[in-house]
């Protein structure tokens, strides 16, 4: 009979240590490195938290195609894109520093609750070392918070809110969308010299943090313009008949109404002021005009017929003639057999940014890369010269004022770009009162671990 | 005095779609005794038939478009709908406009057909079964045809528009003596309000003239009597679901144009019915209709924007706030009857 050394005891707490450790999560294994889910191996995981359920699954089903798209073009795979126009040039085809990039992904469902708990997972389960997607401000803004308190990079995507890199800004957070205040300073002008300086306006307004910051920054640069505000309502974000807010519109005085409206919402209130007439009306002797401040080819793909004409801002477009949008077109279109949205087009950018900032810093290390990203200006990805600011961690480039084609030639033919406007003129200073004011700060980059 | 006769014209639509759908919702209840928590994805079904019917009747070929090219370079081509080839250009797009009217001769039978698979086929498994069970089970219908829907047509609502025909409004205003243009009423809503109007009096007629409706009516007020007098009132209330889905799929079918049909709009719908069909009384098919267009109304009051200056968010909780003072003033509801749900 052999005698064995093991006690009961012994192989108790062996087990419970080998357990223990083997059981913690990847980002605490990766403390070594000084920061949360430092990759080890030769591959890199990203995590792309875009809305695969509820409302906005065509928006998050576009980003997602986009993600693809980037990760292909990152590991030297396809026609490489965007990555042989980015004036940058560190990316070589080769993942991110050599390491081959992954992918997991999670899914928002558009409600903040569910897009951290998403986020979260595949931080602490899937390694993780980056999280970018989204298409609501309100999961945005949730899932830089954590991404902030975890450690991690949040590479913001469809947020038009100006909450985002406003009063909720956060050093761990990077946007590459406009914003509302963009928008409303790009907009203005063109309805100015559209509709002329002395109008009227009725705001409808989604009762939801973006509805209230595109409110605020269209009105206000409107009513710099000389018009004025003669009302606006806050509309339920579940509504889908808008007929009992419409049709008191045509009495109050107003001649132009505002649809601060995205998604489902957007396509109902505009199909209903169509119908109740509102495009052939007149008031104080002027016809009667519809604004949608911010619009997206998916949305107005729902909105039919009724988009045309009607003036709106968006932050890309596929008709685009510049290289970089070109290319990414021509990626996009081969490979799925339709031009990309606007949502797409701005998960792209970030995926590549990011990429290229851990390789121009050397290192995924969140404050490393936050650094190389701030202040850094490029070309080449679509939207002329842009620059990341360091203040806010906002991109600023030039915004496109769209509207609603006559004629369009195909499903996707449905905006033109009527005025492409200068970066200076959507330009404003870090602590701006729409931003925050002087309260809203950064505060301090989390490498995490 | 205008915005008024504005918000009951715009209550009087929405109050059809609630009459529709908890009209289907009692003749459920009344005859088979199930509460059915799938009676809103019905009605986007209805609508959702209105959207194949439109891509059935557009579906095209491709015809090069010369001298163009898409947005990859390569030669254009657009699509031309195939009546356009078989019954000519004016002919084909008449057809292809007409596509939400023509699709309630295509819901008619398939909303049979969906009412039947699912009563049959599910929730006659549940008849025995507590209430809580059928709602159960019939909610989780609801959400498995509700995600069926977004898998095959995604997320985003789609454009269903009324005919060309139709597609302008009404001057009330001008119509009853008022400044022109003060009150405006798109023409599908009036469509919608009457054929709403033909469908309820169809049903009441259906139920109040015909030797089956006597048999059902029969049915509902004492089930066992009417099997002991060798009546297969099974069959019959087997029917009467198919009835109920397709009045509810036809109400989705017409409301189409007035909201673009998405995967949501059966859950957005159902809850505000079942209100309807407890402040009209549980069972009572004339207190479901009525209940309907008051609480359309009503709706439409709370939404004028100086309502919701002064009451935030009365908009919202009007609804329920007068199902509430009803519920405590006539705890049957409006029309109910003694007995029912009572034990």
């Amino acid at each position: 009979m052999s005698k064995s050394n093991f006690t009961r005891r012994g192989v108790l707490k062996t087990g419970a240590v080998a357990g223990a450790g083997l059981t913690l999560p990847t980002y605490l294994r990766a403390q070594d490195s000084g920061f949360t889910n430092a990759p080890t191996g030769d591959t890199v995981t990203l995590g792309f938290n875009v809305p695969q359920s509820g409302p906005y699954a065509d928006e998050g089903a576009d980003e997602l195609r986009a993600y693809e798209l980037a990760v292909e073009h990152l590991n030297g795979e396809g026609d490489g894109g965007m990555l042989n126009t980015f004036s940058s040039q560190a990316l070589d085809g080769t993942g991110i520093m050599g390491k081959k990039v992954e992918y997991v992904t999670g899914d928002t469902q558009t409600k903040s609750d569910a897009a951290r708990a998403s986020a979260r997972s595949m931080i602490e389960k899937d390694g993780a070392v980056m999280i970018t997607g989204g298409s609501s401000s309100g999961v945005a803004v949730a899932v830089q918070a954590l991404c902030q308190e975890a450690g991690i990079i949040f590479m913001a995507g469809l947020t038009h809110s100006n909450d985002t890199t406003g009063k909720d800004r956060k050093a761990n957070g990077f946007r590459h969308f406009f914003n509302s205040y963009m928008s409303g300073a790009a907009l203005a002008p063109v309805l100015a010299s559209e509709y002329g300086t002395d109008r009227k306006a009725y705001h409808l307004t989604a009762d939801y943090n973006w509805g209230y910051t595109t409110e605020e920054a269209v009105r206000s640069s409107t009513e710099a313009m000389g018009w004025e505000t003669v009302n606006a309502v806050k509309t339920p974000l579940t509504q889908t008949d808008f007929s009992s807010y419409i049709s008191p519109v045509l009495n109050s005085g107003a001649d132009v109404l505002v649809l601060n409206h995205y998604g489902g919402n957007m396509v109902n209130s505009l199909t209903n002021a169509v119908q109740f007439g509102l495009r052939e009306a007149e008031a104080n002797g002027k016809n009667f005009e519809i604004v949608v401040p911010l619009y997206s080819r998916l949305m107005a793909s729902g909105a039919g017929a009724n988009v045309k004409g009607i003036y709106g801002s968006t932050n890309w477009h596929w008709s685009l003639q510049d290289e970089g949008s070109q290319a990414f077109v021509r990626s996009f279109g081969e490979k799925y057999g339709f031009p990309p949205s606007q949502a797409a087009h701005t998960c792209y950018v970030q995926t590549l940014l990011y990429a290229d900032a851990v390789t121009r810093a050397g290192s995924f290390a969140p404050c490393a890369v936050g650094e190389a990203l701030e202040g850094f200006e490029f070309d080449g990805l679509g939207n002329g010269p842009t620059l990341y600011r360091a203040e806010d961690h906002q991109c600023f480039k030039d915004v496109l004022v769209v509207r609603g084609k006559e004629n369009p030639q195909s499903e996707f033919d449905l905006l033109e770009v009527v005025e492409v406007t200068p970066v200076d003129q959507v330009t404003y200073a870090p602590d701006h009162p729409q931003m925050g004011g002087a309260d809203a700060t950064l505060g301090t980059c989390n490498n995490g671990a | 005095m205008d915005q008024i006769i504005v918000q009951i014209l715009n209550g009087l639509d929405k109050g059809s779609a609630y009459a529709l759908i908890a009209l289907g919702l009692t003749l459920i209840f009344g005859t088979l005794g199930v509460v059915n928590f799938a009676h809103g994805a019905l009605f986007m079904l209805g609508s959702f038939c209105a959207v194949i019917m439109s891509r059935i009747l557009s579906a095209s070929h491709e015809v090069a478009v010369p001298g163009e090219t898409d947005f990859l370079g390569n030669p254009l081509t657009r699509d031309q709908p195939y009546v356009y080839d078989w019954f000519g250009e004016a002919a084909g797009a008449t057809i292809v406009d007409w596509a939400v009217p023509i699709s309630i001769l295509f819901a008619i039978p398939v909303m049979i057909g969906v009412g039947f698979i699912m009563e049959r086929g599910l929730i006659k498994h549940f008849y025995k079964r507590p209430h809580a069970d059928q709602i159960l089970v019939t909610f989780a219908l609801a959400i498995v045809l509700q995600e069926v829907v977004k898998y095959f047509f995604g997320a985003n609502p789609i454009q269903t528009p009324a005919p060309d025909a139709f597609a302008g409004s009404l001057d009330f205003g001008a119509w009853l003596g008022f400044e022109p243009r003060t009150i405006m009423y798109p023409y599908w809503r009036l469509v919608y309000f009457l054929f709403a109007g033909v469908i309820i009096a169809a049903v009441f007629g259906f139920l109040q003239f015909t030797t089956f409706g006597m048999v059902v009516r029969a049915g509902m007020a004492d089930r066992e009597t009417v099997g002991m007098l060798g009546i297969d009132i099974d069959k019959r209330f087997t029917f009467m679901f198919g009835l109920a889905a397709a009045v509810a799929g036809l109400a989705g079918v017409m409301y189409a144009p007035i909201v673009a049909p998405n995967y949501h709009m059966g859950m957005d719908f159902l809850v505000l019915s079942f209100v309807v069909v407890v402040v009209g009384g549980m069972g009572s098919l004339p207190g479901a209709v009525a209940a309907g267009f008051l609480l359309g109304i009503l709706e439409s009051f709370a939404s004028m924007p100086w309502m919701v200056d002064k009451l935030p968010g009365i908009n919202q909780i009007i609804i329920y706030l007068v199902a509430i003072v009803i519920l405590l003033t006539r705890p049957r509801g409006l029309m109910g009857r003694k007995g029912v749900m009572e034990d």
